[in-house]
């Protein structure tokens, strides 16, 4: 029973990425612009004309995307080099490949979306808790309510005002970049603590854009749950006030909220995306900014494909992730 | 709460009247309109005051502080209230031509998507078999695809001479269709259940009677929620756009500036301005929307709403 | 013999909109150790918040307005908040009315006993506690592997014994029961209500049962006392009540119940229970009464002592009427 469940989920997982590597194989097709043509047009422009290095991008852009071969085969060839995760080679910055350029950005994104994906869940639905269990203070309760009117402001609107305020007139935080200029990257301890002091404005801005949708939905959840027999029935068994909240309210109004964790992932990269973008962070959002100001049509496919990759298969592990925290999962 | 009257029932007053005291209990609806209103007025009142050519490069002298800051000046509040850009744009006209073309996407693929939403919705539910299978099918697939990223390859594949307000909202409406058509959907397929339409049906009413007769009527303030919802998802989703780049670079929407801005390094150079007010503009109108939007739901779903 | 709970002058109201709710109206009630009472009346007569009074487990907007709850010798009402959780389970245990939910879905069976137990008596040993729930397990006839299992693994019967386990895990004196057989089919109820009076027997802990079948409550309880309009009316044996009930409306009630005598005939209450928004004056039975007098309008009657051991509040026993 359980192989079956998850050979349904592979399944789907595999027909996620089929349909969004068809669209980008579809899409520019449909269009009248020939990018290959556009990049010799601009290098031919600015002089740095290389014929050697032009024949291997017109090799590897045939490969992909080449009007010599039939239609069919062409599809057939494109999703084959995705499978063996082939994403091309830069246009702009030949020799790299996609595969090269991703793998270089990726730490900054993860590093980025992970401290302020769990942070902004775990402040989120603790807030939302407190905000909808009868027993908390006053206080605890009335600091849900600012994140609440943050819940329509995408974090890249927020990380505006933050460098506005914060590091614009304040100065207390650097205006973006990775890391301060003059400062040689090695792995040393004032080196990493220079990284970190750069991501605490795009971290707080990402927080605060998303804490508010998770204080908003658990605090309607909280609402319903307090209402079930069994918080009821622990209280009648003279638990004390923090096991109930723990172990009888919290771990069951959690369980929606790790389905829309896995929901929100993709908004979450996309934010993520942007404010990397305005803070200049040499992350994946930063490299399809460059791209797509650089007409680097194969770096922004294979970025565009990459992160969507990865939504789906978080989708996925979060989803298996749900038989250990929800034992009746596993009858079904 | 209601006790029986024995005076003569009280005059009715006026409709405005009553809405201002809806207006009142549902807070959201009424902030969310407040602020939409002075957004309006500021764009209304704005086309009076500027003149549309400012809004373009090489307009004015560029890199000009806003000049409304400067309480005491006697000519108050100045030649370029909101400051100028690098560009030589006046931001004044920069914020109202864009407040007026952010309106425009959103209206248009607010609107459009939601026609599609309730047309596919409906014709899946109420009809069922290979149709709605293959609808929901479409909507799982894409679902956790995220659209932004579809979005920007279909921006990015056109010609950037070619993007036009139009277009923008076009590509946003392409993949904006999945929300309304679930949620039109999932109405429709409850509704069909209920007891009107079985009744209809019986009395030999006709399935376009029963369409336009007796479900449509039932799901308008669910079409009216569905509509807020969409035209925030349009307003976003451009704002992502431009602000990425992928916006008509020509024009001054406010995603546009944002990116233009950033790609100048205004802030390094001081210029706070040039995207302060953009991104004032942008979390008044989608603040504006998302209270609205909760607003909506309350009206248009009787379980969230609250007790007198 | 001193009884093992005492209940004094217990009042208990909710504050609505449309005014106070008096729920429970200075109800005084006796029972001895080994004991077991059934409590029954309408829905709305002030049953189950009889129940939630004695827990203390009244919820804003309700109020325990005066009164006394002794259990073993301890005012219960008296207590602080935290003295009173920790008298809730080890002094006087609530077995709930929907046994169905009354478990959490996402914690094993055995966690949950272990729980409760740790929140009394903190210092023993893991052993100890798991041996604890074990044992109590196996007197309402689960076998020990429950302890491993999550609530949707049992079936309804099997949920309410766990809940009767965890009821008895600390040997509480008093046990109050609502309804706990309402949502289940008749073979299990049996089941349950005895699983229930071998327990009892075995601990000699008094009982309350509350619950809207007669005909289950006579097969098991000594003593039923009939409550209407949030007052109780007689308090008598089993036998006496089903034989001989003196109260008009126990009179009714017994009425009511079908038997084998007069197969068919349903014979219902005339009238409405009361709001408890607006209790009539005088007895709260005496709209429907049809043995009414003109006192009965005025004047509340007080509960009497009769016959030794019947507690009734009516003017039709009352000397001199």
């Amino acid at each position: 029973m359980r192989l079956r469940l998850i050979l349904r989920r592979v399944a789907f997982l595999v027909m996620v990425v089929w349909a969004a590597s068809t669209i980008t194989f579809f899409v520019p097709r449909l269009s009248n612009r020939n990018p290959i043509r556009e990049r010799f047009a601009e290098l031919s422009r600015t002089g740095g004309f290389a014929a050697a290095d032009l024949e291997v991008i017109v090799a590897s852009y045939n490969k992909k995307f080449g009007l010599d071969k039939p239609l069919l085969q062409q599809y057939t060839d494109y999703i084959g080099s995705i499978a063996r995760f082939d994403l091309g080679v830069s246009l702009s910055r030949f020799p790299m490949t996609v595969t090269q350029i991703i793998y270089n950005s990726l730490p900054w994104t993860i590093s980025l979306l992970f401290v302020s994906a769990i942070l902004s869940f775990v402040i989120g639905n603790l807030l939302g808790a407190v905000a909808a269990w009868p027993r908390s203070p006053g206080w605890l309760r009335a600091f849900a309510t600012p994140f609440i009117m943050f819940t329509g402001v995408p974090p890249v609107l927020l990380a505006i005002f933050l460098l506005f305020f914060l590091a614009f007139k304040l100065k207390l935080f650097p205006l973006g970049q990775a890391y301060s200029t003059g400062i040689a990257p090695d792995w040393s301890f004032k080196f990493m603590l220079d990284i970190m002091w750069h991501q605490v404005l795009p971290a707080i801005s990402m927080i605060l854009g998303s804490v508010g949708g998770w204080v908003l939905s658990m605090r309607g959840m909280g609402v319903t749950i307090q209402g079930e027999d069994y918080v009821n029935f622990a209280e009648h068994k003279g638990l004390d006030g923090r096991t109930i909240f723990r172990n009888y309210y919290l771990r069951n109004a959690l369980l929606p909220q790790v389905t829309g964790f896995a929901l929100a992932l993709g908004s979450l990269i996309t934010s993520g995306a942007v404010v990397e973008g305005l803070y200049a962070l040499p992350g994946l959002g930063s490299k399809l900014g460059e791209a797509i100001r650089a007409n680097d049509f194969m770096v922004i496919y294979g970025i565009v494909l990459f992160i969507t990759m990865s939504v789906a298969t978080l989708m996925v592990l979060v989803e298996f992730l749900y038989p250990f925290l929800d034992p009746r999962i596993k009858q079904e | 709460m209601t006790t029986l009257t024995t005076t003569a029932p009280p005059i009715q007053p006026s409709r405005l009247k009553l809405f201002g005291g809806y207006l009142r209990r549902n807070k959201s609806l009424g902030y969310g309109l407040g602020i939409l209103l002075f957004l309006i007025l500021f764009t209304a009142i704005g086309f009076f005051q500027i003149k549309p050519k400012a809004a373009y490069p090489l307009a004015v002298r560029p890199k000009q502080p806003p000049s409304i800051l400067d309480f005491g000046a006697k000519d108050w509040p100045g030649k370029y209230p909101m400051g100028s850009d690098f560009f030589g744009r006046d931001m004044h006209a920069v914020m109202v031509t864009g407040m007026w073309q952010t309106a425009l996407i959103g209206v248009l693929a607010g609107a459009a998507g939601t026609m599609i939403g309730v047309v596919l919705g409906f014709t899946s539910a109420y009809f069922g078999g290979i149709f709605d299978m293959a609808i929901k099918g479409i909507c799982q697939i894409l679902t956790p695809i995220p659209v932004f990223m579809i979005q920007i390859i279909i921006a990015s594949s056109l010609d950037k001479r070619d993007v036009t307000i139009f277009t923008m909202a076009w590509i946003v409406v392409m993949l904006a269709w999945m929300g309304p058509t679930l949620v039109i959907r999932s109405q429709v397929l409850s509704m069909k259940e209920r007891q009107f339409v079985a009744v209809a049906k019986l009395s030999g009413v006709g399935n376009g009677g029963i369409i336009f007769g007796e479900i449509l009527p039932n799901l308008l303030p669910f079409i009216a929620a569905a509509f807020v919802s969409q035209v925030f998802g349009s307003v976003f989703a451009s704002f992502y756009l431009a602000i990425v780049g992928l916006g008509p670079l020509r024009e001054p929407l406010l995603g546009n500036i944002i990116w233009g801005a950033q790609s100048q390094g205004a802030f390094f150079n001081g210029w706070w301005w040039w995207p302060i007010w953009p991104a004032t503009a942008m979390v008044l109108i989608l603040s504006a929307l998302a209270l609205i939007n909760m607003g909506m739901d309350e009206l248009a779903n009787p379980r969230v709403r609250r007790t007198e | 013999m001193t009884p093992i709970l005492q209940i004094r002058d217990l009042q208990v109201s909710y504050y609505t909109d449309l005014g106070r709710a008096t729920a429970l109206n200075r109800v005084n009630l006796d029972l001895n150790a080994g004991e077991k009472l059934g409590l029954v009346g309408e829905s709305g007569s002030g049953k189950s918040t009889m129940a939630l009074a004695m827990m203390r487990m009244i919820k804003a907007p309700g109020r325990i307005e005066s009164g006394s709850v002794t259990v073993g010798g301890v005012d219960l009402i008296s207590l602080n908040d935290e003295e009173m959780r920790l008298a809730r389970l080890s002094r006087i245990a609530y077995i709930p009315q929907g046994a169905m939910n009354s478990l959490n879905p996402v914690m094993r069976i055995g966690a949950q006993m272990v729980d409760a137990i740790k929140a009394h008596v903190p210092d023993m040993s893991q052993a100890d506690m798991t041996e604890q729930c074990m044992k109590a397990l196996e007197s309402v006839d689960l076998k020990r592997n429950v302890f491993q299992m999550y609530a949707h693994e049992l079936s309804g019967g099997m949920k309410q014994r766990v809940c009767i386990a965890i009821g008895i895990l600390l040997k509480p004196q008093v046990i109050i029961a609502d309804e706990p057989t309402s949502a289940l089919d008749v073979v299990t109820q049996r089941q349950v209500m005895e699983t229930i009076d071998r327990v009892q027997k075995e601990m000699g802990t008094a009982v309350i049962l509350i619950g809207h079948d007669m005909g289950l409550m006579a097969q098991f309880v000594d003593k039923v006392a009939v409550m209407y309009a949030g007052r109780l009316t007689e308090v008598s044996t089993v036998r006496d009540m089903f034989s001989k009930p003196m109260h008009p409306y126990a009179q009714a009630l017994i009425k009511s119940l079908p038997n084998l005598s007069n197969k068919g005939v349903f014979q219902g209450i005339a009238g409405l229970a009361p709001s408890l928004l607006r209790i009539p004056n005088g007895c709260a039975f005496h709209p429907r009464c049809p043995q009414a007098m003109d006192v009965c309008k005025t004047t509340i009657p007080d509960v009497k002592e009769y016959e030794g051991n019947r507690l009734v509040a009516c003017h039709l026993y009352t000397e001199g009427a």
